[in-house]
C-alpha cells in the first residue's frame, strides 16, 4: 500500500504545482485549439470528415508532445530527481506518480479539445471516445519514460519528438482506426495491448534511465 | 589449423563472408530459374535475406542491451550499439532494394500498401532516433542504461508495429512464406537460403569489424587519460 501512497503523493505534487504554477495545462489548451484552427485553412474545402478526424490524431499526439517536454522541466532545473532517487521507495513509482499526472492533463486538454472538434468539424462518437482514452494511456506510459531520458540529455526538447513520434505511430493506426472504420472493436483491442505491453516494459525499466 | 583459426577469427569469417556472397551472387543470376515476374524477381534474393538480417542485428542488439541491464556487461554497451549500427545500414539497404523492387512490380518507387517497406521507414525512423539519444547523453553507465532501454523498446516495436501496418491496411504484398512452407521451386529456396547465409555472415564480419575498431578507439581514450 505504501507503494500506491507514494505514486498518489507525487501525482499529487504534480497536479499542486500546475494548480499554483499554471504553466503546461494552459499552454496545451491554447495549442490545440490553434492546431485545430490551423487545420480547417490546411484542409481543401471539398475534403472529407474521415480526414479532419485524421488531423485530430496529429493534433493529440502533437499537444501530448508540448506537455511531455514540460514533464520533467521542473525536477530538472530544481534538482527534485535526484532527491527522488534516494527517497525510499520504489523507482518506479516516479514514472507512475508522473504518468498519472501527464495523463490527468492530456485528459484536461481532450475535454475541451473534442467538443471543440465536434463543433468545427464533425461529430464525436463513443468508439473514438474511448480510442481517445485508450491512446491517452500509451501516451502517457511511453512519453513519461522517453521525457525522462530526453531530461537526462543535453538535447532535451529537441530530442523528445525524435524519440517519441515513431514509438507513437501504432497510436495513431489504433485511434484513427477506432475513430474512422465501421468495426472498431479490433483497433480498440490493439491499443489495449499496446498500453499493456509498453506500461510493463516502462514499468520494470524506469528504475534504469533515473539511476546509473 | 585450429590454433589459426583461434587467432584469425575475424580473417575467416570475413573469408567466409566473401565466399557465400560471391556464391549467391552466381547462384541468383546463374542457377536460379528466371521465374514468371522476370529478371527483377532476383532482387527478392538480396531483399530479403538483407531485411532478415537487420531483424537479425536489432534483435541481436535488443540482447546485448537486456545483458546491460540485467548482468551490468560493460562491454555488452558496446555491442549493443554496433549491432544496431549494422541493423541501421541493412534496414537502409531494404528500403532502398524493396524501393526499386516495388518500382518495378508496382510502378511506382513508393508503395505503402507494401507492409514490410512501411515496417522498415518505421523502424528506420526509430533506430535513427537512437542515435541521436546516444549522442546528446555523456558517455558512461547512464549513456549504457537509456540506450539500453530504447533498443528494449525497439525489440518491442517490431511485433506491434507489425501487427499496427497490418490493421492498417490491406494486403498486396506477395507472400513468399505461407503455412504450406515456402512458396517457391526448389532451386529457388536453395539460392535464397545461400544468400540469407551470405547476408548473415557479412553481417557478422561488419559487426566484428567496426566492434574491434571502436574498442580501438575506447582503449585509446584511455591510454590517452592516463597519459594526461
Amino acid at each position: 500500500m505504501t507503494y500506491l501512497a507514494d505514486v498518489g503523493a507525487l501525482a499529487r505534487k504534480d497536479l499542486l504545482l500546475e494548480l499554483r504554477a499554471r504553466d503546461t495545462l494552459p499552454a496545451m489548451l491554447l495549442f490545440v485549439l490553434s492546431t485545430l484552427v490551423v487545420f480547417h485553412f490546411a484542409l481543401p474545402g471539398n475534403s472529407s470528415e474521415r480526414a479532419a478526424t485524421g488531423l485530430l490524431w496529429v493534433a493529440i499526439v502533437f499537444t501530448a508532445l508540448l506537455g511531455l517536454s514540460r514533464a520533467f522541466a521542473a525536477e530538472r532545473e530544481q534538482g527534485v530527481l535526484d532527491g527522488l532517487v534516494l527517497a525510499p521507495s520504489d523507482r518506479s513509482a516516479i514514472w507512475l506518480g508522473k504518468a498519472l499526472s501527464v495523463l490527468v492533463f492530456l485528459g484536461l486538454a481532450e475535454l475541451v479539445a473534442l467538443p471543440a472538434f465536434a463543433l468545427l468539424f464533425a461529430p464525436v462518437d463513443g468508439s473514438m471516445i474511448l480510442g481517445v482514452v485508450l491512446a491517452d494511456l500509451g501516451i502517457a506510459a511511453v512519453g513519461t519514460l522517453l521525457a525522462a531520458m530526453a531530461a537526462a540529455s543535453r538535447a532535451r526538447e529537441l530530442l523528445l519528438p525524435l524519440i517519441f513520434l515513431p514509438l507513437a505511430i501504432p497510436i495513431v493506426v489504433g485511434g484513427v482506426g477506432a475513430s474512422v472504420t465501421e468495426n472498431p472493436a479490433r483497433y480498440v483491442g490493439f491499443l489495449a495491448l499496446y498500453d499493456a505491453l509498453f506500461a510493463i516494459i516502462c514499468w520494470a525499466s524506469f528504475e534504469y534511465v533515473v539511476t546509473e | 589449423m585450429s590454433t589459426w583459426l583461434r587467432n584469425n577469427r575475424l580473417a575467416a569469417l570475413a573469408a567466409l563472408a566473401f565466399a557465400l556472397v560471391t556464391a549467391s551472387i552466381a547462384l541468383v543470376f546463374f542457377y536460379a530459374p528466371v521465374d514468371a515476374d522476370g529478371l527483377n524477381q532476383k532482387i527478392f534474393y538480396f531483399h530479403v535475406g538483407v531485411a532478415l538480417t537487420a531483424y537479425a542485428c536489432f534483435g541481436w542488439g535488443g540482447w546485448k542491451a537486456l545483458r546491460v541491464l540485467w548482468k551490468r556487461d560493460e562491454d555488452a554497451d558496446l555491442e549493443s550499439y554496433v549491432a544496431i549500427h549494422q541493423g541501421v545500414i541493412f534496414g537502409a539497404l531494404t528500403l532502398v532494394t524493396g524501393s526499386i523492387w516495388a518500382r518495378y512490380r508496382w510502378g511506382h518507387w513508393w508503395e505503402w500498401h507494401e507492409n514490410q517497406l512501411v515496417l522498415f521507414l518505421v523502424l528506420f525512423l526509430f533506430y535513427a532516433a537512437y542515435f541521436m539519444l546516444r549522442f546528446s547523453v555523456p558517455a558512461g553507465p547512464r549513456r549504457a542504461n537509456l540506450s539500453a532501454v530504447y533498443a528494449l523498446f525497439g525489440v518491442a516495436l517490431v511485433p506491434v508495429s507489425i501487427l499496427a501496418i497490418r490493421l492498417s491496411e490491406r494486403f498486396i504484398h506477395p507472400v513468399a512464406f505461407d503455412r504450406n512452407g515456402p512458396n517457391m521451386a526448389g532451386s529457388q529456396f536453395f539460392t535464397f537460403c545461400v544468400s540469407l547465409a551470405a547476408m548473415l555472415a557479412l553481417a557478422a564480419t561488419l559487426y566484428h569489424v567496426e566492434l574491434a575498431g571502436k574498442r580501438i578507439d575506447v582503449r585509446l581514450r584511455e591510454l590517452r587519460e592516463a597519459l594526461r
